[in-house]
């Protein structure tokens, strides 16, 4: 769960899946294999780029609930899995949906988008 | 929703023109399909910003265009690389990284590609788009910039989209792309307690770009009660911050920007949520921007500017604010520009004036990117907010920031000097 958008170029380091960002009140966080939830993604056109490289190196968020639309983020997960067949979902979720998620319960996302906790 | 393609769009994705351009359209199409977008409207330039090295994952995704015989549809111009190709010497990392790198920034030269090496493509006038022209372009400040300063429309294009709409030579006909998705639905005006000395400084408006960033997030705000006709630096140093603080692709300066000489024209004639900026609020974001113990007097190591790229007039301004004196001993002076920047520098006599005095001028990259400053324990002091926010997760560095001639003369007396009552306080 972050509390504040994140940008994952200069926020995700891609060599260990550790939230990077010096601004961010959860800075040392670890997002490999999580499932990552954020209001919003923020800054950096390059994180399509630092979203694809994690991927390859096992190293990105298992998939990435957020509360409004991100092409870049979108973008990153299309290439890793035409490169890599790596598939990380991104599901955009109702505001009142993603505050009803607390840190360290466990969710499934199905095939088809739903999105279910416990 | 579907996306209604036309006929080339159709034999682009079943590889008629070659497995890259297949490629290219897939990503496209999923571009539309995740933006809403019901179909794909054709773009006149592209800006690149793929030919920054993250890692093996760019080089897989570049030799699959490569690969395909892919070939940019479109003019396109390149934003920064991991290295500096014409002052390879700058480079202090390990030689896998910059042949990487170098690869990468090769790559892209071979999909027709223009090798500007820039983030600041809006300073190129043969490149620059015209008001209401519409294009892809990727780098978080170029697309603000874009957007507000110029008035030509992109959306938020990050890494892959930004050459796989060059490729296709087309994009999503969604968000900013649109006339309504450019209406701004916040007004944000500076509070009486914001004196005008203050408004009239370089100083206050990557600050003031923080503050947008993280009351706007992604939507299209107006700033209202600024000096009328802000130069591009200004607006530029604006674009760089609220696109790191926020996902800001684009604003309105009441009076500056050409789709706003009115505040109805920003809002459209609609209804926004109005709000102001105080003094109070500017001070606390550019305390965040430096390291807590920022005080006149803390010894410094370097002095990076140029972040985004240092405009023709940035350079003169700094070789002026130098006036002939020389960074301290110990202090590392560095400049970022673009290459062709520099080449007008070098003609106007800038660049040498800048030399003379011991400044590094770097160019095709920026110095927050990789191991291009001396390491150091001190900290690095800048005038650029996006600098500040980015170099100590990117770099390590330790940050101090301040006004361009507060960092001037930092970098001659070797601590960080203040411009007493600039920030009208203490």
């Amino acid at each position: 769960m972050l509390r504040e958008p994140l940008s994952l170029w200069g926020g995700l380091d891609p060599g260990t899946g550790e939230l990077i960002d010096a601004h961010h009140s959860q800075r040392g966080a670890q997002l490999a294999g999580r499932v990552l939830v954020m209001p919003a993604a923020r800054g950096s056109s390059s994180s399509s780029s630092v979203l694809a490289e994690a991927a390859r190196a096992g190293n990105a968020p298992a998939a990435i609930l957020i509360g409004e639309p991100d092409l870049i983020l979108a973008i990153g997960a299309a290439v890793a899995d035409e490169l890599y067949g790596e598939r990380i979902p991104i599901l955009v979720l109702a505001p009142g949906d993603l505050a009803a998620i607390r840190d360290g319960v466990r969710v499934s996302v199905a095939e088809d988008g739903e999105v279910t906790l416990g | 929703m579907p996306v209604a393609l036309d006929d080339r769009d159709r034999e682009l994705l079943s590889g008629q023109a070659g497995d890259g351009a297949a490629f290219a359209m897939r990503l496209v199409v999923r571009a539309a399909k995740a933006l809403g977008a019901d179909r794909l409207i054709p773009i006149t330039r592209a800006h690149v910003d793929s030919c920054l090295d993250h890692g093996q994952a760019s080089i897989d995704f570049v030799r699959r265009l490569v690969d395909g015989d892919a070939q940019v549809a479109v003019p396109t111009t390149l934003n920064v690389g991991a290295v500096d190709l014409l002052h390879p010497e700058l480079w202090r990392g390990d030689e896998a990284t910059a042949t990487r790198g170098r690869s990468l920034m090769e790559a892209y030269r071979a999909l027709g590609c223009r090798p500007t090496f820039t983030c600041a493509p809006y300073q190129l006038s043969d490149v620059r788009p015209a008001l209401g022209e519409q294009v892809a372009w990727a780098e978080s400040n170029a697309i603000a910039f874009c957007n507000s300063v110029i008035g030509a429309r992109t959306e938020r294009y990050g890494d892959f989209i930004d050459v796989a709409c060059a490729i296709a030579g087309r994009v999503p006909d969604a968000g900013l792309h649109r006339t309504d998705g450019r209406r701004a639905v916040l007004v944000l005006r500076l509070a009486a307690d914001v004196p005008g000395s203050l408004r009239d400084a370089d100083v206050l408006y990557p600050v003031l770009g923080i503050v947008l960033g993280r009351r706007a997030g992604s939507r299209v705000a107006a700033l209202d009660g600024l000096p009328p006709n802000l130069g591009e630096d200004r607006l530029k140093s604006i674009c760089a911050a609220a696109a790191s603080s926020g996902a800001v692709a684009m604003f309105h300066v009441v009076g500056s920007t050409p789709e706003a000489p009115t505040l109805a024209d920003a809002l459209q004639d609609g209804e926004a949520e109005m709000a102001e900026i105080g003094l109070a609020e500017l001070w606390a974001a550019r305390d965040a921007l430096s390291e807590s113990r920022a005080a006149a007097g803390t010894p410094i190591g370097a002095v990076s500017l140029g972040t985004p790229h240092a405009s023709l007039t940035e350079l003169a301004a700094i070789a002026d604010e130098l006036d002939g004196e020389r960074a301290a001993a110990g202090v590392e002076l560095l400049v970022s520009t673009g290459r062709d920047v520099l080449a007008a520098a070098e003609a106007a006599g800038i660049a040498q004036r800048l030399l003379d005095a011991g400044t590094e001028l770097l160019v095709d990259t920026c110095s927050y990117l990789g191991p291009i400053l001396r390491p150091s324990p001190l900290p690095t002091m800048t005038n650029s907010a996006k600098w500040a926010y980015y170099a100590p997760g990117n770099i390590g560095a330790r940050v101090v920031f301040g006004s361009l001639r507060e960092c001037v003369r930092s970098a001659v007396t070797g601590t960080v000097w203040r411009d007493a009552g600039l920030w009208g306080e203490r």
